[in-house]
């Protein structure tokens, strides 16, 4: 009897553990339907890349630092206005005439708050190709390639984190330059929602752009080059930072052919409701960007299927 | 080979083709790294690819996996071309690069969950899925913690998980032991029988250690500057280059019996030479036996026997004239692969 009830005892730990495998085995194949539109993965890929950026303590803070940073210092240093207002024997109303002239607003300073905006975003943008580098260089692309997701998306998921960085620092940004005294008159939920189409319009462009350039690359120095001969000409050779109209003629013709130029001009319109500087109206900054942005993203795509496997 | 074996044997060829390869080859400007080879890959199996650094091993899997496109030639993998179906292929096998490629700055399970998001898994499945092979690979207990706190060995399971996530039937392993400690190796090596014989999936691997080949193994293709030299299994390629050595002593007074020893069935060849005779057989263990029975039989005596196995490492030099040892490849290959081997002993 007792040896009948052990026996049992043992029988029924190994239907047990029989039944277990046997339970295993059917949660490890019974795949599930698979999700297979060409935009799956997507998001994944793209908050992968934010996750790295908000969990990062000293990433996040120094993001934020540095937009108060150049506000702070550059635009409060960089004081043009204080060549109008040193004037001997100057009016206020000639200043304020003599600003609305060369700035179309109140101040240098709030004509340099909109051109910052697009600064933090093509700075914001130009790194995004790092992080394709690295993800090349520390064989987590392959992993991705080796999966079925979408070559573009996994271009398009690196432009987009770059886009949303860019487009919340931004927003950080505008508001320190609210904070440090720029003109608040024309500030308005339309006009903000307005000026970020722009921006973000912008940041897609740019980012399509130096994604589109890491592509073929996997060394990081010639990444850092390529940013480096970019960046400033881009910025230098805009309306971001000093007006178009004391530039010279050649100069001012490489600017208008500047996508950042627009950003800056549409921006300016949009938040301080200065005329446009590049002698464009609204409706032309959006047209310009837009192509920019379709057009870059829609290059970036298509060499994605080329460059991405060999 | 023993019968077993051999039943072994004709069954995995009875069996369907999981992978099918037809003279593929893969240039890089000039360079020839696979140069039209052609193997099937049986269900079920563990098939490797052995050879040295720029054999062609790892351009062979990336041309499978898809991530490069073959210069010539055509595979298909579980019916499915892989240059038109590239996506379906990509969807259906599931890769263990040589590489770590984990995100080093997110979490176990969230670098699986990753990947399952990859593969268009819905997120009601594959959380439960990620933490079901976690536990498989023993992990679950770093589950949570960042990667780039990770030992070599367990980065190497992870790796292991997230090759498993899409549910394969056929898994390809690149490498999988590069650079890991012998016991680590003897853990992965538990996991991809277990994967075999659990759960019956075929593996391809490719290695340059001759041991792993010989104990993982059930068949092994011998690859050398871009072309199979030889495909089979250990115990075959083994045999191939002349089988067992069985050393017999004699008293030495006694007549020569060469012609008789040759006449056993399984002996292939004997030389005699003093109180000895060097008898070659595939199947040395019954061969010996038969000699000990007839030089008895005959009311001789035999004063000593041993019997030694051919290893792979013979075999390995028989069929590329050369030790298996490390070549240099192209300078981008052997970067990625010391930074794995540095990764693997942190």
């Amino acid at each position: 009897m007792a040896e009948n009830i052990s026996i049992r005892a043992v029988t029924t730990a190994e239907e047990r553990a029989l039944e277990e495998e046997r339970e295993q085995e059917k949660a490890f194949r019974a795949a599930p339907k698979l999700n297979k539109s060409p935009l799956h993965g997507l998001w994944a890929l793209t908050n992968r890349d934010l996750i790295k950026w908000y969990k990062n303590p000293i990433q996040l803070f120094i993001s934020l630092i540095q937009p108060i940073v150049w506000l702070g210092l550059f635009g409060k240093a960089l004081n043009f206005g204080a060549f109008i207002s040193s004037q001997p024997g100057i009016t206020p109303a000639e200043i304020a005439a003599l600003n609305l002239k060369e700035f179309g607003t109140t101040s240098y300073f709030s004509f340099l708050s909109a051109g910052m905006l697009a600064f933090i975003i093509l700075f914001t943008a130009a790194f995004s190709g790092m992080s394709v580098v690295f993800d090349k260089r520390f064989g987590f692309m392959n992993k991705a390639l080796s999966t079925p997701v979408g070559r573009g998306a996994i271009v398009v998921g690196k432009i987009l984190q770059s886009v949303i960085r860019s487009l919340i620092q931004a927003a950080i940004v505008l508001g320190i330059a609210v904070g440090l005294g720029m003109d608040t008159s024309h500030l308005n939920a339309l006009s903000i929602a307005g000026a970020f189409t722009i921006l973000f319009l912008m940041a897609f462009g740019l980012s399509s752009l130096f994604v589109m350039l890491a592509l073929r690359g996997s060394d990081w120095q010639t990444q850092m080059a390529i940013i480096n001969l970019l960046n400033l000409p881009l910025l230098f050779a805009s309306n971001a930072m000093l007006p178009i109209t004391i530039m010279p003629d050649w100069l001012k013709n490489v600017v208008k052919f500047n996508p950042v130029s627009y950003a800056v001009d549409g921006a300016r319109q949009l938040l301080l409701g200065s005329p446009g500087s590049l002698g464009v109206p609204l409706w032309v900054d959006f047209g310009v960007l837009t192509a920019f942005a379709v057009i870059l993203s829609g290059l970036g795509i298509v060499l994605s299927w080329r460059l991405l496997s060999k | 080979m023993s019968n077993q074996e051999s039943v072994k044997q004709t069954e995995y060829s009875q069996r369907p083709s999981i992978v099918k390869v037809e003279n593929l080859s893969k240039s890089f400007g000039s360079l020839k790294a696979v140069d039209g080879v052609s193997f099937e890959v049986k269900e079920g199996e563990i098939f490797g690819f052995l050879g040295p650094n720029g054999a062609g091993k790892s351009t062979t899997i990336n041309v499978l996996t898809t991530l490069l496109r073959a210069s010539g030639g055509k595979a298909e993998i579980a019916g499915l071309d892989i240059q038109k179906h590239s996506t379906e292929v990509r969807r259906s096998v599931g890769v263990v690069p040589q590489e770590y490629t984990a995100d080093e700055d997110l979490t176990g399970l969230q670098n699986i969950i990753l990947c399952a998001d990859l593969y268009g898994i819905p997120r009601s499945n594959s959380r439960s899925h990620a933490i079901e092979l976690l536990k498989l690979v023993e992990l679950e207990d770093a589950a949570n913690r960042k990667v780039s706190t990770y030992s070599g060995g367990m980065r190497r399971r992870l790796e292991l998980a997230c090759g498993l996530i899409n549910y394969p039937k056929l898994l390809f392993l690149d490498e999988p032991t590069l650079g890991l400690d012998v016991q680590t190796r003897a853990a992965v090596w538990k996991y991809i029988r277990m994967l075999k014989e659990s759960y019956h999936m075929t593996l391809f691997l490719t290695t340059h250690y001759l041991e792993e080949a010989d104990s993982l193994c059930d068949r092994i293709a011998i690859i050398d500057h871009g072309h199979i030299i030889k495909i089979g299994t250990p115990d075959e390629l083994k045999a191939s280059i002349g089988g067992d050595v069985i050393v017999v002593g004699v008293v030495e007074t006694e007549p020569d019996i060469s012609s008789d020893i040759a006449k056993i069935n399984l002996v292939k060849d004997v030389k005699k030479s003093g109180g000895e005779y060097r008898v070659k057989s595939e199947i040395g263990e019954e061969a010996s036996i038969k000699i000990i029975d007839m030089i008895r039989s005959r009311g001789l005596h035999v004063t000593k026997i041993s019997l030694t196995k051919p290893t792979l490492d013979e075999a390995y030099l028989e069929f590329t004239g050369r030790t298996l040892r490390e070549e240099e490849t192209n300078r981008m290959a052997m970067m990625s692969q010391r930074m794995t081997m540095r990764r693997a002993r942190s």
